[in-house]
């Protein structure tokens, strides 16, 4: 055989990756082969790969279980790593551990988006001392992590498990896309759970992409296939740029499709009755721009990505359809990652304000409401990009700090005609301030007196009086909304602003 | 399947009777709290077993209000 052949058949051999029944179960789970999802992933088969040959003297180990390429997604040069899980499931030794970290290192060298496709076991116990605890160790790949973490992008898709100190790598992900049903994560398999502390569960319950999507918040979108989580990473990448020093890239803008019903006609007059903030949001974005992070966990606040005039925008929008839109501790904590990633790379800020406060009981404050409050707070503080901060419905309390109120730099802080602005809203407030004459009156007499003291109170809050005393820096006819923040983000894109001069802040995390 | 409370309040207004049809999505009771309604809607399509609470009960988070079967 040539020389050229044999480096061929070398190169064939490995390009399998392992036994055919590993990929065998893998394909019955709906589970595509790694070097499949590179090519689905990448924008064509020119995909650099290096260290092909890690570890090819071992038969057994071709590529030594990962995949590490750099190539282009939507024209844009991006660096991936994809666990091969037909190699000893994915797990890492050594070299995996080796070519993981020189991918990134590449990543941080070009200033490029690094991508993680992960499908591992974790460690390969039978290589620790190789691959665990040292400087070039597993505990690099998330050091590295954290130091390119706000410099690009960073993506983690979540194709099988993710187990124990792996589980790390979709931690420090801006975003982690997991797949139902064969995606998971956990520290401690249940099987390790019922060891050591003697609890029964399935892993689904333990670590599963529903789970993580809904109640822990360590998921971030939930699809049902590998092929709409690459969809996902593709569209969800055109809303960045490659890193932090540059803008994300305006497109034409599109049209919201016509509703029946103006933004006017869909706001309930009745400040405590629930509206879904989704049908405003659709009727100011453009069509079709909207990928939500976290839908389902913390849905009282929405976060999400869209375009306005083709320009990328963060929206942060409460949601009174669910829990009346007030602010719990997973709503100020989802918040808080969901505006640090929009600052990070340049992408506008949106608050869409219609919230009646942080949530009260022992059960929050049990939960530590105020330090997550605190931390929503401290995110939306420190951003320079700009920041457009709209008064839907009301702004109640502390809420009106969290949603970027005017003590909080936003670049403009418009109003509708009918909105509130108020430590608290009228019931409230007259309940407060008027309990002990309330109770003195005749019981007839109550109903009217309580009426005439949140009228008062009503107009006292006043949001013409607001504007007056330039509170707030315009109200603005509803259904001109969309037209307006274009006209604004396209005037505040070149805004210079530097938060302030020190290390970094203590974060009250 | 229980119809859970999504955070602590007032059973307001109860909007699905005992024994009624429900569709998924649909709201079977308002709770109020924070000043705010908050409806509650079933998970699933169905028949409105049971109701364990009454309009003016105070209902905690994740407190059980109905079953739908």
């Amino acid at each position: 055989m040539s020389i050229e052949k044999e480096l061929e058949r070398r190169i064939e051999k490995i390009k399998k990756g392992g036994k055919q029944k590993y990929h065998d179960s893998n394909a019955e789970k709906g589970k595509l082969f790694a070097r499949e999802r590179i090519h689905l992933l990448f924008d064509s088969h020119e995909i650099l790969e290096d260290g092909l040959f890690a570890n090819a003297m071992d038969e057994d180990l071709p590529a030594d279980g990962v995949i590490t390429v750099t190539g282009k997604i939507n024209g844009q040069t991006v660096c991936a790593m994809a666990n091969d899980s037909t190699v000893k499931a994915g797990s890492w030794g050594q070299r995996t551990v080796e070519k993981i970290l020189r991918i990134q290192e590449t990543a941080e060298r070009l200033e490029v988006p690094m991508i993680y496709l992960v499908d591992s076991a974790g460690a390969r116990i039978t290589d620790q001392i190789d691959m665990f605890p040292g400087r070039r160790g597993a505990g690099r790949i998330f050091y590295n992590q954290i130091k390119l973490s706000g410099r690009v992008p960073q993506v983690c898709l979540l194709f099988g498990p993710s187990a124990a100190g792996g589980a790390y790598i979709p931690a420090f992900c801006d975003i982690v896309i997991m797949v139902d049903g064969n995606a998971s994560m956990y520290l401690g398999s249940p099987r390790m759970a019922e060891k050591v502390i003697g609890e029964k569960v399935s892993l689904e319950e333990m670590g599963g992409a529903k789970m993580h999507c809904t109640t822990s918040g360590v998921g971030d979108v939930l699809v049902d296939t590998e092929e709409e989580a690459i969809q996902f990473t593709q569209k969800y990448l055109t809303y960045f740029p490659a890193n932090f020093r540059k803008k994300p890239k305006q497109i034409d803008s599109v049209e919201p499709k016509a509703f029946d019903k103006p933004i006017s006609e869909i706001i309930p007059e009745n400040q405590n009755a629930a509206f879904n903030m989704y049908d405003l949001i659709d009727r100011t974005i453009d069509e079709g721009s909207f990928y939500e992070i976290k839908k389902r966990f913390a849905p009282e606040l929405i976060t999400g990505l869209a375009r306005v005039g083709g320009r990328s925008v963060g929206i942060i929008a409460n949601q009174p359809r669910v829990k009346g839109g007030v602010l719990f501790t997973d709503s100020a904590d989802k918040a808080a990652k969901f505006i640090q990633l929009c600052d990070a790379f340049e992408i506008p800020l949106l608050f869409l304000t219609d919230v009646p406060g942080f949530m009260i009981g022992t059960r929050v404050e049990k939960q530590g409401i105020i330090r997550h409050g605190a931390k929503m707070l401290f995110a939306m503080s420190e951003v320079t990009v700009p920041k457009i901060s709209v008064i839907v419905r009301k702004a109640y309390g502390a809420g009106l700090y969290a949603m970027s109120g005017p003590a909080f730099d936003p670049d403009c802080c418009l109003a509708f005609p009918n909105a509130q602005i108020a430590v608290m809203g009228p019931e409230a407030a007259v309940n407060a301030v008027e309990a002990n004459k309330i109770a003195k009156l005749p019981e007839e007499e109550r109903a009217a007196y309580i009426q005439e003291k949140q009228a008062a109170y009503k107009e006292n809050i006043d949001i013409y009086r607001l504007a007056s005393e330039m509170i707030i820096d315009d109200i603005i006819d509803p259904d001109q909304l969309r037209q307006e923040l274009i006209s604004r983000f396209a005037i505040y894109q070149n805004k210079n602003k530097q938060f302030t001069e020190r290390k970094h802040g203590v974060y009250p995390v | 399947m229980e119809i859970k409370a999504s955070m602590a309040g007032n059973v307001w207004k109860i909007t699905v009777q005992q024994g009624e049809a429900v569709e998924e999505g649909q709201d079977v009771v308002i709770l109020e709290s924070m000043k705010m309604e908050i409806p509650i809607a079933s998970e699933e399509k169905g028949i409105l077993k049971e109701w364990k609470v009454q309009e003016g009960d105070f209902v905690n988070e994740g407190d059980t209000m109905a079953i739908v079967e």
